[in-house]
């Protein structure tokens, strides 16, 4: 038993570093997709960066949600 | 008329907030230095420092430059022999469960990681439940947090009645403080509004208004690292909780038919409404509570990051680490500052979002919509 409660808190931080791999792979992507749109149509660099940032915002929310049952756990 | 909504809604919201904002005090309660007593030179307790720094407490610790004070709060109890006021003092600084506080409607109270219990209830319980009322009196004390709410209140009161004051002349520009808010209140009300609301969005600008500069006020005063400032406000849950309920209460105020139509009888066909129907209900609650969980994991997520960087000085014990985590904390603190806008935005845009669909008018024009989009793709 004793040798599990020393795993638990090192499968929390594995878990925290999953969710940041996660989202730096979605938010990598927003963000290179919302340059690319911004090249091609830079009339709408203004609409799709407010997208841009809510999307960004939304991955972002569903990683702490991870780290937060990490903090926890 | 506007005055008496205004006092009437802000005691709601301290009422609201000030029984639930002791449960979240989990932390360690006792300050560092007594951590560090407590364990010697072998261990130093990171998790104890930010719990302690994070959570809401009812002692201030006042900390400058030279001057470190105590100041003990009022306790303001609703106990089984009615309402009991005290000065905080009287717990001793304790914080686990050992000093019997005896008040004067004969109530027998403890203090154990920053919640009153009654001594009689939780003898012998090592985790007493948060839940059980019956254990512990309705909290209603000025914490902490409730003399920052007061104290964003003040700051906000300050700043928008000198904003005001600038548009008496309509024949100047506005200057001062009025120059830096109104391209924000002008953001809000066209990119924000405007855009997501459509044309009732002037009903809902006082709302959106106070909830932005509530939260920005809030994440701002937690980036600044001494007394007066320095509260961990909007990284506390229960606070976010009332903000994600205000605005749940505000959406389903402003849904219309359409908005029920279309979560008890969804376009598709009657065989997935089984899935459907308890999918959309259960959407109405998730909205809030991501709007909730993302405030609050952002802004308590900076913090102990904040606190981890200047932890690092006293885990390895020497002075020249203190470079590198300043030069940390110096990087974190401007991705804070970013984060403090953005959070308040995002949590504004979301909002305003949701009204937005709840407002929705009728299903035809929108698959008209819909169908124009894709034959352009």
């Amino acid at each position: 038993m004793e040798v599990l409660a020393g795993i638990g808190p090192g499968l929390a931080v594995i878990g925290a570093g999953l969710a940041v791999i996660g989202a730096g792979i979605g938010i990598g992507k927003i963000g290179g997709m919302a340059t690319e749109a911004m090249a091609r149509q830079p009339e709408f660099a203004g609409k799709i960066q407010g997208a841009m940032l809510i999307t960004a915002a939304m991955v972002e929310g569903v990683a702490l949600f991870a780290v937060i049952v990490a903090l926890i756990k | 008329m506007r005055k008496t909504y205004f006092i009437v809604s802000f005691v709601l919201f301290w009422i609201l907030i000030s029984p639930s904002s002791l449960m979240a005090g989990e932390g360690e309660g006792g300050a560092e230095s007594e951590n560090r007593e407590a364990h010697g030179k072998e261990h130093f307790n990171t998790a104890g420092l930010v719990a302690h720094h994070t959570s809401d407490s009812h002692d201030y610790l006042v900390e400058l430059p030279f001057f470190h004070k105590t100041i003990h709060l009022p306790v303001i109890l609703w106990t089984k022999n009615g309402l009991s006021i005290f000065s905080s003092a009287r717990f001793q600084g304790d914080n686990e469960g050992k000093v019997v506080v005896n008040d004067d409607k004969g109530n027998r109270l403890v203090r154990k990681h920053e919640i009153i219990y009654y001594a009689d209830k939780i003898e012998g319980m090592e985790h007493p439940s948060l839940m059980d009322y019956s254990l512990r009196p309705l909290d209603f004390s000025i914490t902490r947090n409730v003399l920052a709410i007061f104290f964003v209140f003040l700051l906000l009161s300050i700043t928008l009645y000198y904003a005001r004051k600038a548009y008496e002349n309509p024949k100047r520009l506005p200057k001062g403080v009025a120059a830096v808010l109104e391209p924000i209140i002008l953001f809000i009300r066209d990119d924000i509004a405007k855009e997501n609301i459509g044309k009732h969005y002037e009903k809902y600008m006082p709302y959106l208004l106070t909830v932005f500069f509530f939260i920005l006020y809030s994440n701002l005063i937690g980036l600044i690292p001494f007394a007066p400032f320095g509260h961990n406000l909007t990284g506390n849950i229960l606070i976010t909780f009332v903000l994600a309920a205000i605005a749940l209460v505000v959406i389903l105020a402003s849904s219309n038919k359409h908005y029920w139509k279309h979560i008890f009888t969804p376009p598709v066909p009657k065989l997935i409404w089984i899935v459907m129907v308890p999918v959309e209900i259960a959407g109405i609650f998730i909205k809030p509570f991501a709007l909730m969980v993302r405030l609050f994991a952002n802004i308590l997520a900076g913090h102990t990051m904040m606190i981890s960087l200047v932890a690092l000085i006293f885990i390895f014990e020497s002075a020249k680490w203190g470079i590198v985590s300043g030069i940390f904390v110096v990087f974190m603190s401007f991705i804070e500052l970013l984060v403090a806008f953005l959070q308040a935005y995002i949590f504004t845009v979301l909002t305003a979002v949701f009204i937005g669909l709840a407002l929705e008018e009728g299903h035809e024009e929108e698959h008209a919509a819909e169908g124009s989009i894709q034959a352009t793709r």
